[in-house]
């Protein structure tokens, strides 16, 4: 375990070192904060004392060194737009994306483990064939028309769910939860499921072939032989196998998620950071561009490290403990 | 009626397939007793392993049995309902796959995958199951069943799981083993210690036994009685020493003509020319006729039945060798 740990903390270092190095080039290369910062009338001279004083006229490496060291220390840098470190604004954001991906992952698991599992052992029943066919379209379909269709109906025709916004917010220790009011869990619905419907056909599929494919083996096979209950059979001996490729896809998904919150935060007017990354853009905020995609970096590193340990745990073959 | 172990009578297997159903196993009959050991051997797709899934009626989709009867006992399995015949798989009748690497599943203990099996027949406590389970793994001579329990099939050699598959065949004290290849997958020396196993096991347990295998040199080794399968047909059947000794199917001569070591040094080893036919075109009459080198115009019109000769313990089918 120690050394699956610190293997996995050099890993870290280097993805993220990575991921800062391009930020930081890109922050580098293009805009000139110094021109958003300050209007049209301020001298050149002026300007370049400023950009001196920031240091932006140093080399690119040791503007990149400067960049690391102090990101190390919690300082990612000083909001242009904001006029407020970067690391304060980001957190602040956090917690609106964080309940967004946590909702959307509950949904995800809820709906396609059972379905999936549903109709790899009842592959001709007409659940599963519509199932098949609905996930089929349902993989082609972006993200924003989804999003945009569940507004329409539900926000507007219908009137039953709010179409924007996070509702209320109960402030815990610092932490903006919506979750405890029930506006605040209303307002979750439709973004939560508009960024479900881009995972659910792909797991759903998933599942089913993987299942699909235990079902076959010889293993199986024995259990049946053995004369186990049908349950014991499906639930225990095909299901834990079937685990292993769908938890290696879902390290990688993770990635994705967060890259589609982007979308699903600017339809639903959801104040997180993936709507914050989007105005900074908007508004050539670089340095919060980079401790964006710095923080995102660290929690998508975080989240593979906790899906490899859980994946250790369910196949023994690559069982991370030096014991015994 | 006498107290067979088991009976098969007319049993008959088919595939459903899209333009129509085909005849895997063609109405086999065969009685096997206590302590009896038979061998069922065939070229692949012969219908042998069919054969052994049937009698737990476990043939894999789109199989079915489409006829005959197989008898425990005195209780016919065909009438029973899924439940009860999930009692008796597992119970009464255990199976042995051919290939140990890939038998037990990979991502539960050797304890967890063989006390489920003496949960789901018996009403014992965790850790009276534990003590079978441990008795068991020390009859198939596993060294240091304590710590082997507590393992993942990946930590085992492949002689040692095929051990443990054993053990797990045993665990409720079966009336029937059925070995579907038991050895093949294995290495000669360790084949030996398995088939050992199996035989002592029969003997000290009463019970039966039912080999499916290619290897002639195994069942002569193993089994009393041999039936020979041909494109889902028995077409020899007899005591085993008889049958290796004097076999009159030409099926069954060339089957053991192609042996080594059975010929005299020097020669060539006979070989049956030709394939097994595949299901889709089994020939007309006599399957074996188009490979047979007796065969004569009847061979390819009528389909020979399975008939006793010489008023031995032998039947055969055939219409030249029969008479």
């Amino acid at each position: 375990m120690f050394a699956f740990i610190i293997r996995r903390i050099i890993q870290a270092v280097i993805v993220m070192l990575v991921i800062s190095f391009i930020g930081f080039s890109v922050q580098h290369s293009i805009g000139d904060p110094v021109r958003d910062m300050v209007g049209e009338r301020v001298s050149e001279a002026e300007r370049e004392a400023l950009r001196d004083k920031l240091g932006l006229n140093d080399p690119f490496l040791t503007q990149y060194f400067r960049f690391v060291k102090n990101a190390c220390y919690g300082d990612l840098g000083i909001s242009y737009f904001h006029n407020k470190p970067t690391m304060h604004v980001i957190l602040r954001k956090a917690p609106a994306t964080i309940e967004l991906i946590f909702a959307t992952t509950i949904i995800i698991l809820l709906i396609t483990f059972p379905v999936g599992v549903y109709s790899a052992i009842n592959p001709n029943s007409w659940f599963s064939r519509v199932v098949m066919g609905v996930s089929t379209i349902g993989v082609a379909v972006p993200v924003f028309l989804t999003a945009i269709i569940l507004i329409y109906i539900f926000g507007v025709e219908l009137q039953w769910l709010p179409a924007f916004g996070r509702g209320d917010t109960v402030n815990i220790w610092g932490w903006e939860t919506g979750f405890l009011t029930k506006d605040g869990l209303l307002h979750l619905i439709l973004p939560s499921i508009s960024l479900a419907s881009i995972m659910l056909p792909l797991y759903i599929r998933l599942i089913r072939s993987e299942m699909m494919e235990v079902l076959e083996t010889e293993y199986i096979k024995f259990a049946w032989a053995k004369g186990l209950n049908r349950y014991r059979v499906w639930l225990l001996h095909a299901f834990k196998n079937t685990l292993l490729p769908v938890i290696t896809v879902i390290g990688v998904e993770i990635g994705i998620l967060f890259a589609f919150t982007l979308l699903t935060e600017t339809v639903f007017q959801w104040q997180g950071m993936g709507f914050m990354f989007l105005e900074a853009v908007e508004r050539a905020d670089t340095a919060l561009i980079v401790a964006y995609l710095v923080i995102v970096g660290v929690m998508f590193v975080v989240i593979n490290t906790l899906v490899d340990v859980i994946y250790g745990f369910v196949n023994p073959m690559v069982r991370i403990t030096g014991s015994k | 009626m006498v107290g067979h172990l088991l009976e098969v009578k007319d049993l008959e297997v088919k595939f459903a397939l899209r333009f129509g159903d085909l005849t895997a196993i063609d109405g086999i009959s065969f009685i096997l007793d206590k302590k009896e050991k038979l061998g069922l051997v065939g070229e692949s797709g012969a219908g042998k392993s069919v054969t052994g899934f049937s009698i737990i009626n476990l043939i894999s989709k789109p199989g079915y049995i489409s006829g005959g009867s197989v008898t425990l006992d005195g209780v016919k399995l065909n009438d029973l309902t899924d439940s009860e015949m999930r009692e008796i798989r597992g119970n009464k009748i255990s199976m042995i796959f051919q290939d140990p690497m890939m038998t037990l599943n990979p991502v539960l203990t050797i304890a967890t995958q063989m006390t489920e099996t003496v949960h789901a027949h018996r009403n014992v406590s965790k850790n009276d199951a534990m003590d079978i389970a441990l008795d068991k793994l020390k009859k198939v001579y596993i060294p240091s069943p304590e710590k082997r329990l507590f393992q993942y099939p990946h930590e085992c050699s492949g002689g040692m799981r095929q051990r443990i598959v054993v053990a797990i065949a045993l665990l409720t004290n079966p009336a029937l083993i059925i070995a579907d290849e038991p050895t093949t997958a294995l290495d000669v020396t360790i084949q030996a210690g398995i088939t050992d196993l199996l035989s002592e096991l029969c003997e000290t347990d009463d019970m039966g036994l039912i080999l499916i295998t290619h290897d002639l040199a195994v069942v002569s080794q193993v089994t009393e009685k041999i039936a020979v399968m041909y494109a889902g047909k028995i077409i020899e059947t007899g005591l085993t020493e008889d049958i290796i000794k004097n076999p009159r199917h030409p099926y069954t001569q060339g089957l053991i003509g192609s042996i080594p070591g059975t010929q005299e040094m020097g020669k060539r080893l006979t070989q049956i020319k030709g394939m097994m036919p595949t299901l889709t075109d089994i020939p007309k009459g006599c399957a074996f006729h188009p490979r047979c080198d007796i065969g004569e115009q009847i061979c390819r019109e009528t389909t020979p039945l399975l008939e006793s000769v010489d008023g031995e313990k032998r039947l055969i089918a055939c219409h030249i060798a029969g008479v």
